[in-house]
């Protein structure tokens, strides 16, 4: 089974930072807009080096994303920057009119999404966004699962014309992708090779099922992990592709299983190869405060959450 | 000065196409749009610098953002009689598969729209971020919106008001049209919006009224006034007070036509009102 190498916990929001740090070299036509939150978005460096083209907006959100579609008017392509929950429930009706129905070039990029958002709690953990984003027609929707992935998806969300949701977060996690790695929208990247189950994550449980994979290879069982970075516009093929060969699924994200990506999966698998389909995702709730670790096992959203829902699903094959 | 005769004819047309496209549909929104009628024609005929053929980017040329989508008869009659589409499209106003949705959108490509509206409250916002791409990309041109006095209601106007102030946007002209109705009634009775003047100057902008915004000197002068405080460090508001339904007589100074189309006989009534001028569609 082909292994992976974590080459050092980093969180994802400092990706986004390098990333955006990288674009305000290369790309002059990137703009970036943030909501009061400069530090925790790692904006910092993009403003220091390029002040003129950075917006500090304050504390007003629904101004920002106006904001945004209207930059895109003379060519600029803007990047919001706040929390994912300010980035998505707070502003949807601006996301839906001004950005997405407008088919305006705006790239929201959110962090701190999900629990691991940790001691702050419900309030600013947000649960709900991947389904409320990829309702909207048109919009890209994309969740990353470490550090050098989600700077590989901030350069490459830059060269996509259309309105982009980019998901990401505020832990430390395991960062094992390769390093400037090449990173193409819509395009699932298969970890291992496996015979007996799939295993589809995204996010920070990308690493998670590339845990559960190890523990469940020494148990005999051969799991295919793939990393679904884009869950709109979703790779069907390799989702059934590999459904074809192992005739079952578990989906794995840091959401509510209602409106996520195994929603979307099943939908593809009810549509053409119907197939026994586990889900590890929040079920309908809110989150709290606690530590990541603390919240990731009590809401189910970890290895041993992932290992439990692939047992289950090889009984149902 | 344009000439005024030729912009007053323009604008009866305008007004006969408002009553013609919503009685048609049975549905739209008369009273706001006979009430910007000469704010649309003075703009689109005179005050704007803009280019013939449409590009979204709009390089070198103002743009124009209506906040207020529901008004959507006037800006496609004047959009169409500017140049930007058929006139005779104006015939598929609200019809399945037309252009000319019952608010405005890009979605379509109608030429001369350059964002959607019609959920209120957003286009200010969306008139700043054009606004500080113009300073950005070095075009002096400027930024026009227009807003409904009820539309302030909307709090995501007072984030946009506090930026444009707080960031210096003075290449924009946010033209607020104050008609003092709203759906549900007056806007005193609905949620009283307070001194305007006293709310934009408090929040750092340059005001500007115009007592009489359906008179086309009025408007010209006014709005003469607005550019010549654009580029001095603050965004400028035109208060602009409106008669919603302006010229068609049972429709004046009442909310009861802001969504509602005239029957067949009403419809005779108002156009008896404004003569035909430059041909109907």
């Amino acid at each position: 089974m082909k292994t992976y190498t974590n080459t050092g916990n980093k969180d994802t929001r400092s990706g986004f930072g390098a990333g955006l740090t990288e674009l305000g070299k290369t790309n002059e036509n990137v703009v970036a807009l943030c909501a009061d939150l400069t530090g925790s978005l790692k904006m910092d460096e993009f403003k220091a080096n390029h002040p003129e083209r950075f917006f500090q907006v304050g504390i007003a959100e629904a101004n920002m994303i106006g904001m945004a579609a209207g930059m895109t008017i003379g060519g600029k392509i803007p990047f919001t920057g706040t929390f994912a929950n300010f980035s998505t429930g707070r502003v949807y009706d601006q996301i839906r009119q001004s950005v997405a129905y407008s088919g305006k070039n705006v790239k929201i990029c959110a962090s701190h999404a999900g629990v691991t958002l940790g001691e702050d709690g419900a309030t600013h953990q947000i649960l709900e966004d991947i389904g409320l984003m990829k309702m909207l027609p048109g919009m890209t929707v994309i969740n990353t699962c470490d550090y050098n992935q989600t700077k590989a998806a901030t350069l490459a969300i830059a060269e996509h014309d259309g309105p982009v949701y980019l998901r990401f977060g505020r832990p430390k996690v395991a960062n094992f992708t390769p390093e400037n790695g090449e990173f193409k929208i819509g395009k699932a990247v298969k970890l291992t090779e496996g015979n007996d189950v799939t295993i589809v994550a995204t996010g920070h449980l990308v690493w998670e099922a590339l845990e559960a994979a190890k523990d469940l290879n020494e148990a005999g069982i051969s799991a295919e992990v793939i990393n679904i970075h884009t869950i709109k516009p979703l790779d069907d093929k390799a989702i059934l592709d590999s459904v074809s060969k192992t005739k079952c699924i578990v989906t794995a994200e840091e959401h509510n299983y209602l409106g996520g990506l195994g929603e979307s999966v099943a939908r593809v698998l009810a549509e053409n190869n119907p197939t026994p389909q586990e889900f590890v995702a929040t079920q309908d709730t809110f989150g709290e405060s606690g530590t990541p670790a603390q919240l990731m096992d009590k809401y189910g959203l970890n290895s041993e959450a992932i290992q439990k829902a692939v047992k289950k699903v090889l009984k149902r094959k | 000065m344009p000439n005024i005769k030729e912009l007053k004819d323009l604008t009866t047309q305008v007004r006969r196409d408002i009553l013609r496209m919503v009685h048609k549909v049975n549905s739209g929104h008369p009273g706001g749009s006979l009430g910007c009628a000469e704010f649309f024609v003075a703009l689109y005929q005179d005050i704007m610098e803009r280019k013939d053929d449409f590009q979204m980017d709009g390089h070198d040329e103002d743009l124009f953002f209506l906040s207020n989508g529901h008004i959507s008869p006037v800006f496609y009659s004047v959009l169409a009689r500017s140049g930007y589409f058929p006139v005779d499209e104006l015939n598929t106003f609200r019809l399945i598969d037309s252009r000319l949705q019952g608010h405005p959108t890009t979605h379509e490509g109608l030429p001369g729209i350059r964002v959607a509206s019609g959920s209120l409250g957003q286009g200010m916002s969306v008139a700043i971020g054009a606004a500080e791409t113009k300073k950005l990309n070095k075009d002096k041109h400027f930024i026009y919106s227009l807003h409904g006095d009820g539309e302030l209601q909307e709090g995501q106007n007072w984030e946009a008001i506090m930026y444009a102030a707080g960031n210096k946007i003075d290449n924009l002209i946010s033209t607020i049209d104050v008609n003092g109705q709203q759906i549900d009634g007056a806007t005193h009775n609905v949620l009283p919006l307070g001194d305007l003047r006293a709310k934009f100057e408090a929040f750092g902008w340059a005001v500007v009224e115009i007592e009489n915004g359906n008179d086309l000197e009025a408007i010209f002068n006014g709005m003469a006034e607005a550019k010549s405080l654009a580029g001095k460090g603050k965004p400028v508001c035109v208060l602009l007070q409106t008669i919603m339904g302006n010229g068609v007589d049972f429709m004046m100074h009442t909310h009861a036509w802001h969504g509602k189309a005239p029957n067949d006989e009403q419809l005779e009534v108002g156009l008896s009102q404004n003569p035909e001028t430059l041909g109907d569609y």
